[in-house]
Protein backbone atom coordinates (compact mmCIF):
# COMPACT_ATOMS: atom_id res chain seq x y z
CA UNK A 1 0.00 0.00 0.00
CA UNK A 2 1.32 3.14 -1.02
CA UNK A 3 0.89 6.41 1.52
CA UNK A 4 -0.01 9.99 0.77
CA UNK A 5 2.24 12.23 2.59
CA UNK A 6 0.23 15.96 3.28
CA UNK A 7 2.83 18.81 3.76
CA UNK A 8 1.23 21.79 5.83
CA UNK A 9 1.66 25.66 4.98
CA UNK A 10 5.08 26.85 6.02
CA UNK A 11 6.22 22.96 6.17
CA UNK A 12 8.15 20.41 3.79
CA UNK A 13 8.55 16.98 4.05
CA UNK A 14 10.27 14.41 1.57
CA UNK A 15 8.83 11.33 -0.37
CA UNK A 16 9.97 7.70 -1.94
CA UNK A 17 8.02 5.90 -4.81
CA UNK A 18 5.12 4.52 -4.17
CA UNK A 19 4.72 6.71 -1.94
CA UNK A 20 2.89 10.60 -3.26
CA UNK A 21 3.30 13.75 -1.08
CA UNK A 22 0.83 16.36 -1.52
CA UNK A 23 -0.27 19.76 -0.17
CA UNK A 24 -3.70 21.22 -0.17
CA UNK A 25 -5.36 24.45 -1.24
CA UNK A 26 -2.42 26.49 -2.61
CA UNK A 27 -3.64 30.09 -2.85
CA UNK A 28 -0.68 32.70 -2.72
CA UNK A 29 1.48 30.07 -1.39
CA UNK A 30 3.95 28.45 -3.85
CA UNK A 31 4.73 24.85 -3.98
CA UNK A 32 7.81 23.42 -5.09
CA UNK A 33 8.39 19.64 -6.05
CA UNK A 34 12.65 18.27 -6.52
CA UNK A 35 12.80 15.29 -8.05
CA UNK A 36 15.73 12.87 -8.85
CA UNK A 37 13.86 11.12 -11.38
CA UNK A 38 16.32 7.77 -11.34
CA UNK A 39 16.16 7.20 -7.61
CA UNK A 40 12.28 8.56 -7.43
CA UNK A 41 12.56 9.94 -4.50
CA UNK A 42 11.50 13.89 -4.46
CA UNK A 43 10.57 16.76 -1.70
CA UNK A 44 8.35 19.17 -1.43
CA UNK A 45 8.19 22.64 0.44
CA UNK A 46 4.89 24.61 1.06
CA UNK A 47 6.39 27.99 1.32
CA UNK A 48 4.18 31.44 2.22
CA UNK A 49 6.87 34.29 1.40
CA UNK A 50 9.96 34.56 -0.85
CA UNK A 51 12.61 36.22 1.27
CA UNK A 52 13.73 35.29 4.82
CA UNK A 53 16.49 37.92 4.82
CA UNK A 54 13.34 40.87 4.78
CA UNK A 55 12.05 39.39 7.63
CA UNK A 56 13.07 39.77 11.67
CA UNK A 57 11.10 36.42 13.03
CA UNK A 58 12.18 34.39 10.69
CA UNK A 59 13.61 31.05 12.48
CA UNK A 60 10.31 29.09 10.61
CA UNK A 61 12.57 28.45 7.75
CA UNK A 62 10.25 26.40 5.78
CA UNK A 63 7.90 29.24 5.69
CA UNK A 64 10.31 30.99 3.00
CA UNK A 65 11.35 30.38 -0.60
CA UNK A 66 15.06 30.94 0.46
CA UNK A 67 15.81 28.68 3.88
CA UNK A 68 12.76 26.03 2.88
CA UNK A 69 14.56 24.96 -0.46
CA UNK A 70 18.10 25.35 1.17
CA UNK A 71 16.83 22.67 4.04
CA UNK A 72 14.83 20.61 1.19
CA UNK A 73 17.86 20.15 -0.99
CA UNK A 74 19.67 19.28 2.46
CA UNK A 75 17.07 16.42 3.24
CA UNK A 76 17.48 15.25 -0.28
CA UNK A 77 21.33 15.21 -0.27
CA UNK A 78 20.88 13.45 3.17
CA UNK A 79 19.45 10.44 1.58
CA UNK A 80 22.30 10.13 -0.94
CA UNK A 81 20.31 12.48 -3.91
CA UNK A 82 22.86 14.53 -6.08
CA UNK A 83 21.54 18.18 -6.43
CA UNK A 84 22.92 18.06 -9.71
CA UNK A 85 20.37 14.97 -10.34
CA UNK A 86 17.36 17.05 -9.24
CA UNK A 87 14.35 18.49 -11.17
CA UNK A 88 11.69 21.08 -10.14
CA UNK A 89 8.22 21.62 -10.84
CA UNK A 90 6.64 24.44 -9.25
CA UNK A 91 2.89 25.79 -8.76
CA UNK A 92 0.79 27.89 -6.85
CA UNK A 93 1.62 32.01 -6.49
CA UNK A 94 -1.68 32.64 -7.25
CA UNK A 95 -3.28 36.21 -6.80
CA UNK A 96 -6.49 35.75 -4.78
CA UNK A 97 -7.36 38.94 -4.82
CA UNK A 98 -7.17 41.44 -7.70
CA UNK A 99 -6.75 44.71 -5.78
CA UNK A 100 -5.07 48.14 -8.45
CA UNK A 101 -1.97 46.98 -9.49
CA UNK A 102 1.14 47.15 -7.81
CA UNK A 103 -0.46 46.92 -4.23
CA UNK A 104 1.82 44.65 -2.16
CA UNK A 105 -0.46 42.37 -1.29
CA UNK A 106 -1.89 41.28 -4.73
CA UNK A 107 1.56 40.67 -5.43
CA UNK A 108 3.05 38.45 -3.00
CA UNK A 109 2.23 35.34 -4.92
CA UNK A 110 3.76 36.90 -7.97
CA UNK A 111 7.20 37.30 -6.20
CA UNK A 112 7.03 33.86 -4.09
CA UNK A 113 6.90 32.25 -7.86
CA UNK A 114 9.79 34.75 -8.94
CA UNK A 115 11.92 33.84 -5.56
CA UNK A 116 11.35 30.15 -6.53
CA UNK A 117 12.74 30.63 -10.36
CA UNK A 118 15.54 32.87 -9.11
CA UNK A 119 17.11 30.79 -5.90
CA UNK A 120 16.61 27.35 -8.23
CA UNK A 121 18.80 28.92 -11.09
CA UNK A 122 21.45 29.74 -8.25
CA UNK A 123 21.19 26.19 -7.41
CA UNK A 124 21.58 24.96 -11.28
CA UNK A 125 18.29 23.20 -10.56
CA UNK A 126 15.86 23.31 -13.77
CA UNK A 127 12.59 23.69 -13.54
CA UNK A 128 10.49 21.46 -16.17
CA UNK A 129 7.25 22.12 -14.91
CA UNK A 130 5.30 25.40 -14.03
CA UNK A 131 2.10 26.55 -13.31
CA UNK A 132 2.04 29.40 -11.05
CA UNK A 133 -0.13 32.63 -11.36
CA UNK A 134 -3.59 33.18 -12.08
CA UNK A 135 -6.25 33.66 -9.60
CA UNK A 136 -7.37 30.29 -8.24
CA UNK A 137 -6.41 28.21 -5.35
CA UNK A 138 -5.19 24.73 -6.03
CA UNK A 139 -4.39 21.23 -4.59
CA UNK A 140 -0.92 19.70 -5.48
CA UNK A 141 0.03 16.15 -5.97
CA UNK A 142 3.08 14.51 -6.19
CA UNK A 143 3.87 10.81 -7.70
CA UNK A 144 7.73 10.14 -7.80
CA UNK A 145 6.85 6.77 -9.34
CA UNK A 146 6.22 8.51 -12.31
CA UNK A 147 7.03 12.05 -11.99
CA UNK A 148 3.54 13.38 -12.64
CA UNK A 149 2.27 16.64 -10.68
CA UNK A 150 -1.41 16.70 -10.65
CA UNK A 151 -3.26 19.81 -9.60
CA UNK A 152 -7.14 20.14 -8.81
CA UNK A 153 -9.08 23.90 -8.78
CA UNK A 154 -12.49 24.40 -7.82
CA UNK A 155 -14.54 24.51 -11.33
CA UNK A 156 -11.61 22.69 -13.13
CA UNK A 157 -10.93 19.79 -15.15
CA UNK A 158 -7.48 18.18 -12.92
CA UNK A 159 -4.44 18.86 -14.72
CA UNK A 160 -1.12 17.12 -15.02
CA UNK A 161 2.05 18.77 -15.57
CA UNK B 1 5.37 48.50 24.47
CA UNK B 2 7.00 46.70 21.19
CA UNK B 3 5.86 44.36 20.00
CA UNK B 4 8.01 41.32 18.13
CA UNK B 5 4.99 39.00 17.24
CA UNK B 6 1.29 38.56 17.82
CA UNK B 7 2.32 35.70 20.48
CA UNK B 8 3.73 38.75 22.55
CA UNK B 9 0.17 39.61 23.38
CA UNK B 10 -0.84 38.93 26.78
CA UNK B 11 -3.92 37.38 28.57
CA UNK B 12 -5.37 41.08 29.86
CA UNK B 13 -4.96 42.42 25.89
CA UNK B 14 -6.88 39.61 24.78
CA UNK B 15 -9.68 40.22 26.86
CA UNK B 16 -9.33 44.26 25.40
CA UNK B 17 -9.42 42.72 22.34
CA UNK B 18 -12.39 40.25 22.77
CA UNK B 19 -14.12 43.69 23.83
CA UNK B 20 -13.25 45.25 20.65
CA UNK B 21 -14.23 42.14 18.97
CA UNK B 22 -17.91 41.63 20.66
CA UNK B 23 -18.50 45.51 20.51
CA UNK B 24 -17.70 45.49 16.62
CA UNK B 25 -19.58 42.43 15.67
CA UNK B 26 -22.36 43.71 18.05
CA UNK B 27 -22.53 46.62 15.41
CA UNK B 28 -22.09 44.94 12.68
CA UNK B 29 -24.70 42.45 13.20
CA UNK B 30 -26.91 45.82 14.02
CA UNK B 31 -26.18 46.89 10.95
CA UNK B 32 -27.24 43.48 8.79
CA UNK B 33 -30.20 43.36 10.71
CA UNK B 34 -31.37 46.75 9.52
CA UNK B 35 -30.04 45.99 5.67
CA UNK B 36 -31.78 42.64 6.05
CA UNK B 37 -35.49 44.21 7.80
CA UNK B 38 -35.09 41.40 10.01
CA UNK B 39 -33.37 40.42 13.49
CA UNK B 40 -30.31 38.75 13.16
CA UNK B 41 -28.49 38.63 16.49
CA UNK B 42 -24.94 36.71 16.76
CA UNK B 43 -23.59 34.46 19.54
CA UNK B 44 -20.79 35.66 21.80
CA UNK B 45 -17.38 35.93 19.28
CA UNK B 46 -14.70 33.97 20.29
CA UNK B 47 -11.60 35.66 20.13
CA UNK B 48 -8.46 32.99 19.34
CA UNK B 49 -5.46 33.09 18.47
CA UNK B 50 -4.81 29.90 15.69
CA UNK B 51 -1.52 28.63 14.13
CA UNK B 52 -1.36 29.79 10.98
CA UNK B 53 -1.37 26.04 9.49
CA UNK B 54 -4.43 25.49 11.33
CA UNK B 55 -6.62 28.70 9.92
CA UNK B 56 -8.15 26.52 7.48
CA UNK B 57 -9.35 23.77 9.36
CA UNK B 58 -11.59 26.17 11.50
CA UNK B 59 -13.40 26.73 8.59
CA UNK B 60 -13.73 22.86 7.51
CA UNK B 61 -10.26 21.95 6.15
CA UNK B 62 -7.92 23.58 3.56
CA UNK B 63 -10.31 22.70 0.52
CA UNK B 64 -13.41 23.71 1.81
CA UNK B 65 -15.45 25.73 -0.72
CA UNK B 66 -15.45 29.20 1.14
CA UNK B 67 -16.43 33.04 0.27
CA UNK B 68 -13.51 35.44 1.38
CA UNK B 69 -14.51 39.69 1.35
CA UNK B 70 -11.45 41.23 1.92
CA UNK B 71 -11.08 45.16 2.97
CA UNK B 72 -7.98 46.99 3.40
CA UNK B 73 -7.88 49.89 5.78
CA UNK B 74 -6.11 52.58 6.01
CA UNK B 75 -5.44 55.66 7.63
CA UNK B 76 -4.04 56.26 11.09
CA UNK B 77 -4.48 52.12 11.84
CA UNK B 78 -3.50 50.12 8.73
CA UNK B 79 -4.04 46.54 7.20
CA UNK B 80 -6.63 44.37 5.97
CA UNK B 81 -9.72 42.73 7.48
CA UNK B 82 -11.23 39.64 6.26
CA UNK B 83 -14.76 38.44 6.59
CA UNK B 84 -14.86 34.03 5.65
CA UNK B 85 -17.88 32.13 5.18
CA UNK B 86 -18.60 28.59 4.20
CA UNK B 87 -20.17 28.72 0.79
CA UNK B 88 -23.28 27.47 2.30
CA UNK B 89 -23.94 30.37 4.68
CA UNK B 90 -23.02 32.81 1.89
CA UNK B 91 -25.93 31.03 -0.20
CA UNK B 92 -28.13 32.02 2.97
CA UNK B 93 -26.71 35.11 3.50
CA UNK B 94 -27.64 36.10 -0.40
CA UNK B 95 -30.59 34.41 -0.16
CA UNK B 96 -32.16 36.66 2.56
CA UNK B 97 -30.77 40.33 0.94
CA UNK B 98 -31.89 39.20 -2.41
CA UNK B 99 -35.22 37.83 -1.09
CA UNK B 100 -34.88 34.66 -2.70
CA UNK B 101 -34.69 30.68 -2.24
CA UNK B 102 -31.98 29.14 -4.21
CA UNK B 103 -30.40 25.71 -3.98
CA UNK B 104 -27.47 26.24 -6.29
CA UNK B 105 -24.00 27.34 -5.43
CA UNK B 106 -23.52 28.68 -8.65
CA UNK B 107 -23.45 32.56 -7.35
CA UNK B 108 -25.00 35.01 -9.88
CA UNK B 109 -23.43 38.27 -10.58
CA UNK B 110 -26.63 39.42 -8.14
CA UNK B 111 -25.58 37.18 -5.39
CA UNK B 112 -21.84 38.61 -5.70
CA UNK B 113 -22.94 42.33 -5.36
CA UNK B 114 -25.20 41.74 -2.82
CA UNK B 115 -21.99 39.44 -0.30
CA UNK B 116 -20.05 42.47 -1.30
CA UNK B 117 -22.84 44.73 -0.17
CA UNK B 118 -22.73 42.81 2.70
CA UNK B 119 -19.43 42.52 3.30
CA UNK B 120 -19.23 46.44 2.95
CA UNK B 121 -22.12 47.42 5.89
CA UNK B 122 -20.18 44.53 8.32
CA UNK B 123 -16.87 45.23 8.08
CA UNK B 124 -17.92 48.89 8.09
CA UNK B 125 -19.48 48.83 11.20
CA UNK B 126 -16.37 46.74 12.67
CA UNK B 127 -14.28 49.15 11.70
CA UNK B 128 -16.28 52.53 13.03
CA UNK B 129 -16.64 50.81 16.32
CA UNK B 130 -12.70 50.38 16.32
CA UNK B 131 -12.39 54.00 15.27
CA UNK B 132 -14.80 55.87 17.33
CA UNK B 133 -12.87 53.34 21.07
CA UNK B 134 -10.04 54.21 19.51
CA UNK B 135 -9.98 57.65 18.09
CA UNK B 136 -8.54 56.52 15.14
CA UNK B 137 -9.24 57.55 11.94
CA UNK B 138 -9.80 54.26 9.26
CA UNK B 139 -10.48 54.72 5.69
CA UNK B 140 -11.93 51.65 4.47
CA UNK B 141 -11.25 50.59 1.11
CA UNK B 142 -13.84 48.84 -1.33
CA UNK B 143 -14.67 44.90 -0.46
CA UNK B 144 -13.24 42.43 -2.67
CA UNK B 145 -14.43 39.12 -2.87
CA UNK B 146 -13.40 35.62 -3.81
CA UNK B 147 -14.87 32.12 -4.04
CA UNK B 148 -12.09 29.30 -3.66
CA UNK B 149 -10.72 26.80 -1.42
CA UNK B 150 -10.20 27.56 2.05
CA UNK B 151 -6.51 27.18 1.88
CA UNK B 152 -6.12 29.11 -1.26
CA UNK B 153 -8.10 32.19 0.08
CA UNK B 154 -6.71 32.15 3.74
CA UNK B 155 -3.59 32.05 2.71
CA UNK B 156 -4.11 35.55 1.91
CA UNK B 157 -4.13 36.94 5.55
CA UNK B 158 -1.77 33.72 6.81
CA UNK B 159 1.16 35.51 4.40
CA UNK B 160 0.17 38.75 6.43
CA UNK B 161 0.49 37.19 9.78
CA UNK B 162 3.19 35.49 8.69
CA UNK B 163 5.35 37.88 7.99
CA UNK B 164 5.67 38.91 11.91
CA UNK B 165 5.46 35.42 13.10
CA UNK B 166 2.91 31.91 13.14
CA UNK B 167 -0.12 33.01 14.67
CA UNK B 168 -3.36 34.57 13.22
CA UNK B 169 -5.98 36.46 15.34
CA UNK B 170 -9.36 35.38 14.70
CA UNK B 171 -12.77 36.17 15.95
CA UNK B 172 -15.55 33.96 15.36
CA UNK B 173 -19.05 35.30 15.27
CA UNK B 174 -22.41 33.36 14.25
CA UNK B 175 -24.95 35.10 13.02
CA UNK B 176 -28.34 33.96 13.79
CA UNK B 177 -31.91 35.28 12.38
CA UNK B 178 -33.99 32.87 14.58
CA UNK B 179 -34.00 30.22 11.17
CA UNK B 180 -30.90 29.81 10.40
CA UNK B 181 -27.42 30.24 11.11
CA UNK B 182 -24.62 32.21 9.38
CA UNK B 183 -21.37 31.24 10.60
CA UNK B 184 -18.83 33.51 9.67
CA UNK B 185 -15.21 34.20 10.47
CA UNK B 186 -13.68 37.92 11.09
CA UNK B 187 -9.94 38.12 10.68
CA UNK B 188 -8.51 41.12 11.63
CA UNK B 189 -4.60 41.95 10.13
CA UNK B 190 -3.93 45.38 11.59
CA UNK B 191 -0.07 45.55 10.87
CA UNK B 192 2.08 45.17 14.12
CA UNK B 193 2.36 49.08 14.53
CA UNK B 194 -1.22 49.65 14.28
CA UNK B 195 -1.54 47.25 16.90
CA UNK B 196 0.39 48.78 19.52
CA UNK B 197 -1.52 51.54 18.62
CA UNK B 198 -4.87 50.09 19.12
CA UNK B 199 -3.22 48.13 22.71
CA UNK B 200 -1.74 51.45 23.58
CA UNK B 201 -4.76 53.70 22.64
CA UNK B 202 -6.81 50.77 24.86
CA UNK B 203 -4.74 51.84 28.14
CA UNK B 204 -3.47 48.39 28.03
Amino acid sequence: MSERIRVGMADLNICKAPDSILTLGLGSCVGVVLYDRNKKICGMLHAMLPDSTKIRNNEHRAKFVDTGLEDLIGLLEKEGVRRSSLVAKVAGGATMFNFSSGSEISGIGTRNAEAVRTILKEYNIPIIADDTGKNYGRTVEFYPENGKFEIRAVGREVTFI
Amino acid sequence: MALESYSDITESQYDALRELGSIGSGNASTALSDMLNRKVTMAMPKVMMVELAKLSDLIGGPEEPIVGILVTFDGSVKGMMMFAMTQASARRLADFVLGQDTESMHFADMDKSALKEIGNIITGAYMSSISTITGFDIISDVPHLAFDMAGAILSVPAIEFGKVGDMALLIDSSFDDATDDIDGYFIMIPDLKSYEKIIEKLGI
